[in-house]
């Protein structure tokens, strides 16, 4: 019997119980005649349905992940199983064999000696689903009596499903924190493991990146973790390259959206580059990949450059720079609208143009936003994977030639950990210290982004 | 500024209005109009790429739901199999009929139509889409020439673009003459999973697996969020426990997808190191990256709603909690909504996360559940636009069509939404 019958079951006693309660407190109501019940029976209702549902749906999450482990230990405990192979591919291929053809998800056995564990599965399976479905039923039901015995006409039902909403409420907004908690924990945990095996200074200094995963993992090559070349490849394509083509075009789309474009041109044209932040980045890396790449490649070969490489820091870059834009222009533009309508009727009632009062005060008075929007941007790009990955290339060279592959940090975190080293390989680890340093640059770069912006919203208001 | 004024020719009585103060004029004014077109091109060029970009996958997709086929007349009356519909009904119907040759069969009608070198680049597969028709419809078993289009091998697909194998160009030209080969839409693209052939390929596994994921997301994202968000927005006392709550959620939202990635890889995988590639784990994670942009937009959805209404609520003796779920929740509804449909459209999206938890399998059947094996759209592109084969550049493309198919429908039902809902206050 799956989770999800389960709780399908769990909701229906809980819809039950509901049904009873407010029923209970109906007739509370007519008994006693004038004597008014302290909650609607509503409330009563859902005070015996939550009684009912909450414990069931944590018996079932508990039930749900120990039950296949319990299967499995009553089939290996059974007299069958003595003749399998103690350890080792075969063993649970042979297990997964037979619990299949016992799920009826295949029809029969290749193996032959599977078929002897189909039986213990059977049986093992129909002892499993029993004792789910009874210990959901008993749950449901001491839930639903105790909560269902407590009613009384001045029971304050309300008040106490209330408080069970709130701490719901809380649970939920907490889960935010707790997601942090787990990136950091994780992410320091694996880190420190690595750190156990190179040391941090190889990492954060050394200049040639090259980890071996295939090699002997207790005894790793220091000098093939260092990690300057991915730090410098990360900066020059996402803070570099990108932010050369995103920023003057970003800034431009957006003083022109905001002091120039009639508002029905305006009504077409924000649309339109709010679905260049649309477009997925698995796109854009393709059309990196298979577009632009080739065009910067024949480029570079048509002035002469014969030696540039079909992936190239540049395609990257740049396609990484125009998925950036409508970012870009959207920081500006809340920067721009920000600034004090009275500056600028100020600077047009002195004579200046359109474009002088733009580029004298607007653009200085609404900088500190504008920098504050070209850091988030950077942080975006920096952590940008797809487009690395597919059009940036996996050699780590430290050079300042666009026209070169290069690699980035986030696209040594998909090589490390799609590749075919096991997990506690230092170049697996490597993936995550890469991940943390990663976190704590966008993190702090995001810190700092957000208190300008909130100090310079001060400033004007 | 009067035209009277801006133009060079007119005398008027100001001392000030020099030649050289014209002349200045005259350069501010020019600086003026630059500074404005380069405003507008900046813009133009941005939907330039874009319009680059789509015009490309287009072109590209289109030749990515079409595939090369060939004619094949097959008379199954003389193949001599022996099956009907109870047979066929059963569990392993295919192995039948391939153990009783319909696969040699159908080999020898090719070369009857085609000729020796024709009947060669069918692709080896092609009496399994005979066989699916004839379970849907057993009765074809007794037809006397029931014409096939039976999918070619790469090769031929390739060679049909003038490129790849020169020698199969005669054959090619020779088949196209005769009308026995030709480009399809192929249907069954919407309705297969990945392979390694890419004839054989289809999305309908990748799409599956999207879905899946979409709906743990959508289950675990929206209820935690929009509770977040009523928390943080209407009951939260100011103190350090709630700074500490909008501090993490306003870096989450900042925070790369990637790291959520290896969040996923550590902490899921760890838990539940069975379900590796599983719709479940791949929803969980992107669960986490989109409930803050859920609790971000619901925030300020629940914040527009005028304190009136509540002070309305409390004034008639409604409890704290039936003003916010029976007033203020209503009304911030359809901001909610369409914040999250935006939120859901980038988790549809995300790749690289899902790379991280191994969702990059190869999964040659639809996954049929949240635990089973499989891949997602954007995945499934990633992992097509790797292969070297030339006949996977279309289908990529027609797979990037889907996707951006789903995002445009999503993104304007949140539009939709957004126009028809909201109100001024």
């Amino acid at each position: 019997m799956s989770p999800a019958i389960l709780l399908l079951l769990a909701v229906g006693l809980g819809v039950a119980g509901w049904l009873a309660a407010r029923s209970r407190a109906w007739t509370f109501k007519r008994q006693e005649g004038a004597e008014r019940l302290a909650a609607l029976p509503t409330y009563h209702g859902w005070y015996v349905a939550l009684w009912i549902i909450v414990p069931l749906a944590v018996f079932i999450t508990i039930w749900a992940s120990t039950a296949p482990y319990l299967i499995d230990q009553a089939v290996l405990a059974s007299p069958a199983a003595a003749e399998l192979p103690s350890f080792g591919f075969q063993r649970d291929a042979l297990l997964n064999e037979a619990k299949s053809v016992a799920t009826g998800a295949a029809p029969t056995v290749f193996n032959p000696a599977a078929e002897g564990l189909i039986e213990p599965f059977r049986a093992a399976i129909d002892q499993s689903n029993l004792i789910g479905f009874l210990g959901t039923l008993v749950v449901g039901f001491l839930g639903g009596t105790w909560a269902f015995l407590r009613l009384k006409p001045d029971f304050t039902a309300r008040t106490r499903v209330e408080r069970a909403v709130m701490t719901a409420l809380l649970i939920a907004s907490l889960v935010a924190i707790l997601t942090t908690l787990g990136i950091v924990v994780s992410l320091v945990f694996e880190t420190v493991r690595f750190f156990g095996m190179v040391s941090p200074m190889d990492f954060l200094f050394g200049t040639h990146w090259g980890p071996d995963p295939m090699s002997n993992p207790e005894n790793p090559d220091p000098t093939r973790y260092g990690a300057i070349p991915l730090f410098w490849g990360t900066i020059y394509i996402g803070a570099i390259i990108a932010m050369i083509v995103a920023i003057p075009l970003g800034l431009m789309s957006a003083i022109y959206l905001t002091q120039y474009a009639d508002p029905r041109l305006r009504a077409w044209l924000k649309p339109a580059l709010e679905i260049l932040a649309g477009v997925p980045t698995v796109v854009y890396g393709y059309f990196a990949a298979l577009t632009v790449a080739p065009m910067v490649r024949d480029a570079a070969v048509a002035i002469g450059i014969t030696s540039a490489s079909s992936e190239s820091a540049l395609a990257a870059g740049l396609v990484m720079g125009v998925m950036i834009i409508p970012f870009v222009s959207s920081m500006a533009d809340d920067s721009i609208a920000a600034v004090p309508q009275a500056m600028r009727d100020g600077s047009l009632a002195m004579g200046a143009t359109t474009s002088e009062t733009i580029k004298r005060v607007l653009v200085p008075a609404a900088l500190p936003g504008i920098v504050a929007g070209i850091m988030l941007a950077i942080s975006r790009a920096i952590g940008e994977t797809m487009i690395v990955v597919m059009a940036a290339g996996a050699a780590a060279n430290l050079t300042g030639n666009p026209l070169e592959a290069m690699t980035t940090v986030t696209f040594q975190i998909v090589a490390m950990l799609t590749g075919e080293g096991s997990f506690d390989h230092p170049a697996t680890l490597s993936a995550f210290a890469l991940g943390f340093v990663l976190f704590l640059v966008t993190l702090g770069l995001n810190f700092v982004a957000l208190r300008v912006v909130k100090r310079f919203r001060e400033a004007y208001e | 500024m009067s035209d009277a004024v801006n133009s060079p020719d007119t005398e008027t009585g100001f001392a000030t209005r020099s030649a050289a103060f014209e002349a200045r004029l005259q350069k501010r004014y020019a600086a003026e109009r630059r500074f404005k077109l380069a405003g507008l091109s900046a813009i133009l060029f941005s939907i330039a790429v874009l319009a680059v970009l789509l015009i490309n996958m287009t072109v590209n997709g289109i030749g990515g739901f079409q595939r090369a086929e060939v004619a094949v007349p097959i008379a199954f009356a003389e193949a001599g199999i022996t099956a009907d519909a109870s047979t066929l009904s059963q569990v392993g119907a295919v192995q039948r009929l391939e153990a009783q040759g319909l696969a040699e069969f159908i080999e020898l009608s090719a070369t009857e139509a085609l000729g020796a070198d024709g009947a060669e680049q069918v692709s080896a597969n092609a009496w399994r889409e005979v066989a699916a028709a004839i379970i849907s419809d057993p009765a074809l078993l007794r037809s006397k020439g029931q014409t096939f289009w039976l999918p070619t091998t790469p090769d031929v697909a390739s060679a049909m673009e003038g490129e790849g194998d020169a020698e199969l160009f005669p054959l090619v030209e020779r088949l196209e003459a005769e009308g026995k080969l030709d480009k399809n839409f192929d249907v069954g693209f919407l309705q297969r999973a990945d392979a390694t052939d890419p004839q054989a390929v289809g999305i309908w596994g990748a799409l599956k697996g999207s879905m899946l994921t979409m709906i743990v997301t959508l289950l675990m994202a929206f209820p935690i969020g929009v509770m977040a968000a009523l928390y943080l927005e209407e009951y939260a006392p100011k103190n350090r426990w709630t700074d500490l709550i909008e501090v993490s959620i306003n870096n989450l939202a900042a925070v790369p997808s990637i790291i959520f990635g290896l969040l996923g890889l550590a902490v899921f995988l760890w838990i539940f190191p069975n379900f590796r590639s599983a719709p479940l784990i791949g929803g969980m994670t992107l669960a986490l990256m989109t409930m803050p942009v859920i609790v971000i937009s619901g925030r300020n959805a629940i914040k527009a709603v005028p304190p009136s209404i509540r002070d309305g609520a409390l004034a008639v003796g409604a409890s704290p909690v039936q003003v916010v779920f029976h007033h203020v929740l209503p009304l911030a509804l359809p901001g909610i909504l369409t914040g999250t449909i935006i939120g859901m459209a980038r988790a549809l999206g995300e790749t690289a996360p899902l790379l991280m938890i191994g969702m990059r399998a190869f999964v040659a059947t639809p996954p049929d559940g949240f635990t089973s094996p499989a891949t997602v759209l954007p995945v499934q592109i990633y992992l097509w636009s790797d292969e070297i084969d030339r006949g996977f550049v279309e289908r990529t493309s027609a797979a990037i069509i889907v996707l951006l198919l789903f995002l445009l429908v999503m993104n304007g039902l949140a539009i939709y939404l957004r126009n028809k809902f909201e109100k001024k206050w």
